[in-house]
């Protein structure tokens, strides 16, 4: 059996007691086999019994044992030693998922999370029929529409690895929006439009997600949650929820753009999102890029070569349209 | 080793905001000896939005720009990270779903192309440190960077979702990072070089672009930056075209120079900063 001498430096904080929360470090010889949970056993059973952290089943079902290691945030009984070590060397940095929410130790007050979890209703909407004839039987073809979204084990791990979650107290995040679609994607279930209008909403849902992958890269479930958040956004427009705003006219101008020019036309796509009141908000980056020569005027914007190709490629291939709510 | 030859997909920004970014990759081409193939055909990948309203759309036109890369037999380089994740991403679709390549396909048909598979497609950052080696732009270094502490901004798209992109690992990325030391400078280690800029939110909530934007590049400076460079055009717009909104958001003056990758390069091997289109910027690279 290998093994490794590690150094762990342990965020450790009462709420109750501390103004400030320490870092305790501590060596211990960590064998191949064991996942960040066994460390944090250790720490509790061999070094100090004070020392908290939430955990329950062990099996990466529960979705308890979050925590952040060196800043990835890790489901501590999936997660194993080696496999950190060789990102990060033989010092380890344990700390709460949130440092900010911190409540003892790895324990962090999770209410933020689940406040937004309950504000996409995250449960099946639909009349049942309380004497039912028969079983009401879905499809393999549609629960597979569910994909991978119905694993979320609500660990957390996306949520508060999301860069906008952190600058953004009102964004939903990701797990909420999962969820959102797992129930959307749902044939028995009947709250889809209802729940569009919470995810639509501009400052709360999928028009501030900042597209950084950091969700894709931090589920333990491999759901993907931002692959997700596409598919919101998809539904958004299918069913006619899309309202005429500066995102959605934002996501919508990159057709009208490259229909006409095959490149993107970037003062063009600003002038369409913002509408000209919005477009004055630009002047003083757009007066200081012109005198730099980075502002293409319109009558020298490049097009691409077989543009033909292009604009019939749109009007074969197009699969939504924006009506504009 | 024989000459180096790719398809260079531009993106949007390269001929518009961000003129700097192509004449300093064609400069540097030209002094390393790689041949670049400018794909004029290519299409905007959408940047990451088209797929929200159409994602048909969305792969039917990334998937004909790549059709171009594999006409000429070559590997597709790309010069935005956005580009590269969208092109990439497309990629992945289609060479893992034969339903979905089947119906592209069909649609392609129709204009004379054909998705095949055939080509790779990779970053030019990845070109230079993997395919043309660390070891062999070093030996090309006429004025090194002096020690010059330059913090490394890698940018999301190349490096999420790390299955995607084979040898950077999204934690700790480290290519960047090697190539500022080979080229003399001093590299920045800070937290923030794995994060987001913000830029895809810039209009819809610009508080939250220019708070992310403030948050790593003011990592950045007070962990001793002079200098953040970036392959990515779309960070490069947002921390040097932003200064002043990213300022006020931060409440603090957050003022520093930034170049994109090849730049950095460039005035390593001695090409004239005007070659490299510094003065396109609008914060000054003022040891230029």
């Amino acid at each position: 059996m290998e093994t490794k001498k590690l150094t762990l430096k342990v965020f450790r904080f009462n709420s109750d007691t501390d103004y400030l929360p320490r870092y305790m470090t501590y060596e211990m010889e960590v064998s191949n086999g064991e996942v960040v949970l066994d460390i944090l056993n250790r720490i509790k059973w061999e070094i100090d019994g004070s020392f908290s952290y939430r955990r329950s089943c062990r099996h990466g079902i529960c979705g308890s044992c979050s925590i952040k290691v060196n800043g990835k945030a890790v489901l501590s009984c999936k997660e194993n030693v080696f496999d950190l070590v060789k990102i990060f060397g033989e010092e380890l940095i344990l700390e709460p998922q949130d440092k900010s929410r911190a409540i003892k130790d790895m324990v962090i007050d999770k209410s933020n999370f689940w406040t937004k979890y309950d504000a996409i209703k995250p449960y099946l909407i639909a009349k049942i029929d309380e004497n039912p004839k028969s079983e009401n039987i879905v499809s393999k073809e549609d629960a597979e529409k569910l994909e991978e979204a119905d694993y979320c084990i609500e660990c957390g791990n996306c949520f508060y690895a999301c860069p906008a979650v952190g600058v953004n107290e009102d964004y939903l995040g990701p797990a909420s929006l999962v969820k959102a679609y797992r129930f959307n994607a749902d044939v028995r279930d009947e709250a889809k439009i209802e729940r569009l209008e919470i995810t639509n909403k501009l400052g709360f849902g999928i028009w501030d997600c900042v597209k950084c992958y950091e969700c894709a890269e931090v589920c333990p479930k491999e759901i993907n949650p931002i692959d997700k958040i596409t598919k919101l956004h998809n539904q958004t427009f299918e069913e006619e929820m899309a309202e005429d705003n500066v995102a959605t006219r934002h996501a919508v101008g990159f057709k009208n753009s490259i229909k006409k020019h095959g490149i993107l036309d970037e003062g063009e796509l600003v002038k369409y999102s913002e509408g000209l009141f919005g477009t004055l908000k630009h002047m003083p980056e757009a007066i200081a890029m012109f005198r730099k020569g980075k502002i293409v005027l319109p009558w020298n914007m490049p097009k691409s070569k077989n543009l033909d190709e292009i604009q019939k490629l749109i009007k074969s291939s197009s699969t939504s349209e924006f009506k504009g709510k | 080793m024989s000459k180096l030859k790719y398809a260079l997909y531009t993106g949007c920004t390269a001929r518009e905001s961000t003129p700097e970014l192509l004449k300093s990759t064609l400069a540097i081409a030209k002094a390393l000896d790689i041949e670049l193939v400018l794909l004029d055909e290519a299409s905007c990948c959408g940047a990451s939005h088209l797929q929200d309203f159409d994602d048909f759309l969305s792969l039917v036109l990334n998937a004909r720009n790549i059709c171009y890369a594999e006409k000429l037999g070559l590997t597709m380089v790309t010069i935005c990270n956005t580009c590269q994740l969208n092109t990439a991403l497309t990629k992945e679709r289609l060479d893992h779903d034969e339903d979905l390549r089947a119906r592209v396909n069909e649609k392609l048909f129709e204009v004379g192309l054909e998705y095949k598979g055939s080509s790779e497609i990779k970053h030019f950052l990845y070109a230079l440190v993997d395919d043309l080696g660390i070891d062999e732009i070093a030996k090309k270094v006429t004025k090194p960077l002096s020690d010059l502490s330059i913090a490394a901004f890698y940018g999301c798209h190349n490096i999420r979702p790390s299955k995607l992109h084979q040898g950077e690992n999204p934690y700790k990325p480290t290519s960047i990072d090697r190539l500022i030391v080979a080229l003399g400078g001093k590299n920045v280690e800070y937290e923030s070089k794995n994060r987001c800029c913000g830029f895809h939110v810039e209009l819809q909530n610009p508080k939250t672009a220019n708070a992310l934007s403030a948050n790593a590049m003011l990592d950045a400076i007070d962990n001793g930056a002079e200098s953040v460079v970036t392959p990515c055009p779309l960070c490069h717009i947002r921390m040097d075209v932003q200064q002043h909104n990213i300022s006020k958001e931060a409440g603090r003056d957050v003022k520093i120079p930034i170049l994109h990758l090849p730049q950095m390069v460039g005035l390593a091997l001695g090409i004239e900063p005007k070659e490299l289109g510094i003065e396109h910027h609008v914060t000054d690279v003022t040891f230029a």
